[in-house]
């Protein structure tokens, strides 16, 4: 079944048409890759998505519901997560705060529960939360710098922290917009196997990646965008050897050699 | 009970006590505005304004009504509270420095407005009658302030205070996580002024004088340097900072005509060298830890209950 349809999504910023009726499904527990050169409009539609643009035309379904239009926390709340291309980690806190705010949503205690700091029912869901985190902090492998702050963590670290923030929302999609980005061969291998076993949890996954042998070995399909257009869709094999897809990531020399 | 603690009250010398009591109200005020400035990272600079409506609003209590000093305080809060939601719910769309010029602006909207206030005399300032409690203010200025530092505390490891703090580091990724910016935002600045309202009616009560004039830009300027000379978000840096600030115009009196030249250096000197404030970023309870030779506690995680 779709969790996540996108139908002739379209946004324009004054004259530039950034996102082009883009149509697009994503199967629920599926691992989807949006793949395209710089600029083609990934990260854009990422934010279409999670509500910080909303798309001049088209519509974009989540679980059979409208999204768009909806405000970002509003968006979240119903259980979309996401990393973002350069790291907004909260520097200042500590890993274990970074992912108890992703865990927002999971609680419920406000003003009123924070002066009444030792109730039963505000000790309860505080301990729940701190469960929570520590799982996500589990799957990442980032428990032993739970007190450290955020932002002494080395960069491949921030980005698992990153995933781990998304991942406490216990949202059914989660959207990784590039996060392979600047890691060495040993760390994306890592990644790889984090993403897989996150997608087992029954997680879907989105995400965008430019090293496209990251790309091929964990998508089950793959979405091509080039101007804001998509050029094409389909496994791995077949982008792998769709001319398009080759002409627009390496000119239209390449293309007709392939 | 009113007799004895009047007693224990007047054991103080009275020229210290008055510091004293300036330094608790000083304390229930930056507290507020930490909470709006240090942990949600919204500059008001407006903060007097709520100061002076709650002064107001507490001293026509006391004088139309014979409500309890306790009730008084807590209404006037509640007053006060409901004013910055109102006010809120707009400006704190803003950003930055457009929302301290915000504030800037109705803090002198709300004086005029008290300059001109027919049932509270206007310019020439309202006498306000004693407080009604047996309780004498200075013990009062003291519970409020303990309780303040306390609620404070308290909502700094909250959820909602890991909301607010959320919303100062990066508001996007802060509205990524499921947390509604506005709605979180226009609370800190209520929960504030609430405390900017009782803060007020103290003084009100304590200096038995109050004038629209007091609670100018300078007012809200001298709150902001307490909070920021304590250190943004750090509750004891706050407390700290008060009792500095509230109290060196009083301990520097002996260099008559250069005290404000020596206060005003002394924080162009603290922020030079220490930027931060004097406990930024500093985790209160592991600097006390390692003060007295134990390593401090969070290495290790908390054991499952």
């Amino acid at each position: 079944m779709s969790i996540l349809k996108l139908e002739d999504v379209t946004i324009r910023f004054g004259g530039l048409v950034a996102v082009d009726k883009v149509n697009l499904t994503v199967e629920k527990g599926s691992i989807v890759a949006l793949i395209g050169p710089n600029g083609a409009g990934k990260s854009t539609l990422f934010n279409l998505i999670t509500g910080i643009y909303t798309p001049t035309e088209g519509t974009i379904s989540f679980m059979d519901e409208s999204i768009a239009g909806k405000t970002p926390y509003h968006i979240a709340a119903a259980g979309i997560g996401r990393t973002f291309q350069n790291i907004r980690l909260f520097t200042q806190l500590t890993v274990l705060e970074n992912v108890l705010i992703g865990a927002h949503t999971r609680g419920k205690c406000d003003l009123t529960g924070a002066i009444l700091k030792f109730m039963p029912w505000v000790r309860r869901e505080e301990g729940e939360l701190y469960d929570l985190a520590i799982e996500c902090l589990k799957q990442v492998g980032l428990t032993y710098k739970a007190y450290e702050l955020a932002g002494n963590l080395p960069y491949g670290e921030q980005r698992r922290l990153e995933i781990a923030r998304a991942l406490a929302i216990k949202p059914e999609i989660i959207l990784l917009d590039e996060p392979a980005a600047g890691m060495n061969p040993q760390e994306k291998h890592t990644l790889l196997e984090m993403v897989q076993a996150i997608s087992k949890t029954g997680v879907t996954v989105f995400l965008v990646e430019h090293d496209m042998k990251f790309v091929m070995g964990i998508s089950d399909r793959i979405a091509v965008l080039d101007y804001g257009v998509k050029i094409a869709e389909g496994t791995p094999e077949q982008i792998r050897a769709n001319p398009k897809v080759i002409e627009a990531y390496l000119g239209k020399g390449a293309a007709s050699n392939a | 009970m009113g007799t004895y603690l009047q007693s224990l009250v007047a054991m103080v010398d009275p020229y210290l006590m008055q510091i004293l009591v300036n330094v608790g109200i000083a304390i229930v005020l930056a507290l507020g505005l930490n909470v709006i400035v240090g942990l949600t990272g919204q500059l008001s600079l407006g903060h007097a304004a709520f100061m002076s409506i709650g002064a107001f609003a507490s001293a026509m209590i006391t004088i139309k009504t014979g409500l309890p000093f306790s009730l008084n305080l807590v209404l006037t809060g509640v007053v006060t509270a409901l004013v910055a939601a109102i006010i809120g719910f707009p400006i704190l769309r803003l950003t930055g420095d457009y929302l301290a010029i915000c504030t800037l602006g109705f803090a002198e909207i709300v004086k005029v407005f008290f300059l001109n206030f027919e049932p509270t005399n206007k310019a020439l300032g309202l006498t306000v009658p004693a407080a009604k409690t047996v309780i004498p203010m200075p013990i009062y200025v003291l519970i409020v302030a303990i309780i303040a530092i306390v609620l404070v505390t308290f909502v700094q490891s909250s959820r909602f205070g890991r909301a607010l703090k959320a919303i100062r580091e990066d508001e996007i990724a802060a509205e990524a996580m499921g947390i509604n910016t506005t709605r979180y935002k226009i609370q800190a600045f209520a929960l504030g002024s609430f405390m900017a309202g009782v803060g007020g009616g103290l003084y009100a009560h304590f200096l038995s004088y109050i004038n629209p004039s007091d609670f100018g830009f300078l007012k809200s300027v001298d709150i902001l340097s307490m909070v920021v000379l304590g250190g943004l978000g750090s509750v004891p840096g706050t407390v700290i900072g008060s009792s500095i600030l509230a109290s060196a115009p009083e301990f520097l009196r002996f260099m008559s005509q250069y005290r404000m030249l020596v206060y005003g250096a002394l924080l162009v000197f603290l922020m030079v060298f220490r930027p931060n404030g004097l406990l930024g970023g500093v985790n209160f309870m592991d600097l006390c830890l390692r003060a007295i030779g134990k390593k401090p506690a969070g290495v290790a995680l908390k054991q499952k209950k």
